[in-house]
């Protein structure tokens, strides 16, 4: 039964990782009907900073919990900077195109993105700093878990808390969904929709670092590729739980963590990735608007 | 003046954005910190100047509205007289072909084995210009097709020592039976989606020859595979590879047959129906299922050929050969030559191969100049280098009663 347990708090880890990276992806689809590639790419852009800061200052001599905090801030503002950029270049010129001119662009710049943190950086495996501190108190609970999984739990939670109070009682939430459910419509009634979009690009950043730091600092190694594979992931996640959903997000991420986490414990660790891939084709056959999407019939 | 000003921002914010990760490299392990700051002032400049280019093109975009330029719409409407002009195009053509008869027998190996890679891509090129270009449905997964061809042939002739010959058409098949079977579940998904699954299929693929080790024998690959024969002929390792490159055009001159007659035919109407609007396609009474299947078994099949072609080229195959970043080459090549125009297609293949390859010096920085380009192609010439024309069909009988209206 500890085996089980092993695997379903890892899962749980797993699963809330995928959700910060999940809900950028479902908060972009929802507004502009883009799947943002390169979102994984932020997410690993988010990690270096946060390798560099904390790089220099373990150098310059700050302590751990320190050390944590400002990297984590820097990565986020970095991270936010870059969301908005990219939207700015690759995405906004082509919001009249038609639907594969901006997801070839997307693709494209993914591509771009990494090869500039591996020309710029290394393309090696860089150790990454234990960041997260040791607590007395989580000693007995080692076999199952550990600090990081409890820091990635809780700061997930908290995000997600925070995201939906934005969306659901702020004004800048209310333009969102407005621009979301018809941008024609929110224009018209003074929505500013293209700072609506790059709001939407920020946040949806911001989440990706924090969740790239918290992930690089768990695992311990980062390279210039760890944002493609986690980010087709995390949009199967945001697939499964019906994109465009924020609750379905997260919902979809905890159960791919699941699957990945229980699949590769009792069947076979080679084929973690197949799992999830395996799981997004057959959800997509199955049930093509997610486990909380719903259906859309198409308009002519 | 105002123009100053922006790019002195735009200078500003790009230092700002690109300073930790290209000004520092911090080592973790020696706990050395190395700082780079000449970086900062290449990318200020850089982006200062970029950032006139960008906005004057920009500016042009937006005036001139849809797409042609003056100049290029000259140039465009010139190649379009020298295709349809047999005057013109069979001199041309027939130049073309003596040039590349003759070309191995003027360089070295070396180069012929760079060519043949070229022309593998531009068989790729096509292929998946079939499926993207002409049908519009956007597979991010083609490499898998590619490497479903490369084993076949390789694990065929590892353990049945079956020759080249009886496989190429194998791989072709085994090619499209992959399409089917893809194409089958994915039918009912639209665009965006389709282009996940598709992914996700090709890095199913990808993860299965590299993990199920009794079947393909995982990373460490395939080699020793036999080379084609012809009439059980011994031939040298130049001697191949120039045969292979004779094969190789023949090849090419089949699939620009093969689809420039799709393209015709009532199956390529079809797919460019289906592109254009799918439920206006459906309501003419095309069946949507059987139009998509055919394109992506198609599409399958050429890359089912090249794969064969490779594995016999390379001797040697292994997983790391069929990645996504692979997938994404063959796209770019589609969307750099402008979807649909196989003129556009076979330039665009050319260009991203033979580039690299001469200009060694900058080959590091080729992906990143690949992933700039296809987002540059998207905003300003989203129709490729040579855009297949939109045709028009003028209903001449009755043309002037109706011509007031229409």
């Amino acid at each position: 039964m500890d085996y089980f347990w092993e695997l379903f708090f890892g899962g749980l880890t797993r699963g809330a990782i995928y959700a910060l990276i999940a809900l950028g992806y479902t908060m972009v689809y929802g507004i502009i009907e883009l799947i943002n590639f390169a979102h994984g790419e932020i997410y690993m852009i988010g990690a270096f900073t946060a390798l560099i800061v904390a790089g220099v200052l373990s150098m310059m001599g700050f302590s751990g919990i320190s050390i944590l905090v400002l990297a984590s801030l820097v990565a986020v503002i970095y991270s936010m900077s870059y969301g908005f950029t990219l939207e700015k270049i690759a995405y906004r010129p082509l919001r009249h195109a038609p639907r594969l001119s901006p997801l070839i662009s997307a693709i494209g710049m993914s591509i771009f993105l990494q090869n500039y943190v591996l020309l710029a950086q290394t393309s090696d495996f860089l150790p990454f700093p234990r960041l997260i501190p040791k607590f007395e108190f989580m000693k007995p609970y080692y076999s199952t878990m550990a600090e990081s999984d409890l820091l990635i739990i809780l700061v997930a939670a908290v995000a997600m808390i925070l995201l939906t109070m934005l969306i659901k009682f702020t004004k800048m939430g209310k333009a969102m969904r407005a621009t979301a459910q018809n941008r024609k419509m929110a224009m018209l009634v003074g929505v500013n929709v293209d700072r609506i979009i790059s709001t939407t690009f920020i946040i949806g950043s911001a989440l990706a670092a924090l969740g790239g730091v918290l992930i690089a600092s768990h695992i311990g190694q980062i390279n210039f590729y760890i944002g493609f594979i986690a980010g087709i992931k995390a949009f199967t996640a945001a697939v499964l739980g019906g994109i465009g959903s924020i609750p379905g997000a997260v919902l979809g991420s905890l159960v791919l963590g699941w699957t990945e986490s229980f699949g590769t414990g009792y069947i076979s660790s080679d084929y973690e990735d197949v799992f999830a891939f395996s799981l997004l084709v057959l959800i997509l056959i199955f049930r093509p608007a997610g486990i909380l999407g719903r259906s859309t019939t198409q308009k002519v | 003046m105002n123009g100053l000003k922006k790019s002195l921002l735009v200078s500003i914010w790009f230092m700002f954005l690109t300073f930790p990760i290209m000004v520092i490299r911090v080592n973790t392990v020696n706990k050395t910190i190395e700082w780079r700051w000449e970086n900062v002032l290449w990318i200020g400049l850089g982006s200062f100047v970029l950032s006139f280019v960008w906005r004057y093109l920009m500016e042009r975009r937006n005036r001139g509205g849809s797409s042609d330029g003056d100049q290029g719409g000259k140039v465009q409407t010139m190649i379009r007289q020298i295709m349809t002009q047999p005057r013109f195009f069979l001199p041309a053509g027939a130049f073309l072909l003596a040039a590349a008869a003759v070309f191995p027998l003027i360089t070295s190996t070396y180069q012929v084995n760079i060519m043949i890679t070229a022309l593998i891509y531009v068989m790729l090129g096509l292929g998946l210009n079939i499926v993207v270009g002409l049908a519009g449905l956007l597979d991010l997964g083609y490499v898998a097709f590619y490497a479903v061809g490369a084993y076949t042939y390789a694990l065929l002739n590892y353990h049945f020592g079956l020759g080249f010959w009886l496989v190429l058409p194998l791989g072709g098949a085994l090619g499209a039976l992959f399409g089917i079977l893809l194409g089958f579940p994915v039918l009912r998904l639209r665009g965006d989606y389709l282009a996940i699954v598709t992914l996700g299929f090709g890095e199913i693929i990808r993860l299965i020859l590299e993990n199920w080790n009794e079947f393909s024998q995982g990373p460490s690959g395939i080699a020793n595979i036999s080379r084609p024969g012809f009439f059980g002929m011994e031939m040298g390792v130049t001697q191949a590879s120039v045969y292979i490159y004779y094969l190789m055009i023949a090849m090419v001159i089949v699939t620009i047959f093969v689809v420039n007659r799709l393209q015709d035919s009532r199956i390529g109407r079809a797919w460019m129906a289906l592109r254009e609007d799918e439920i206006a396609c459906q309501a003419m009474g095309i069946d949507k299922m059987k139009t998509k299947l055919m394109a992506f078994s198609l599409g399958a099949t050429w890359a089912g050929f090249a794969g064969v072609i490779f594995a016999a080229k390379t001797t040697f195959i292994n997983p790391a050969s069929f990645t996504f970043l692979e997938s994404a080459i063959i796209l770019s090549i589609v969307v750099l030559g402008g979807m649909g125009s196989i003129l556009g297609v076979i330039l665009a293949a050319f260009i991203m191969i033979l580039l690299p390859e001469y200009l060694r010096a900058f080959s590091e920085y080729r992906m990143l100049i690949f992933g700039a380009a296809m987002v540059l192609m998207m905003v300003f010439r989203p129709q490729g280098l040579i855009s297949t024309p939109k045709r028009h069909y003028t209903y001449k009988g009755q043309a002037k009663e109706t011509g007031a209206k229409a």
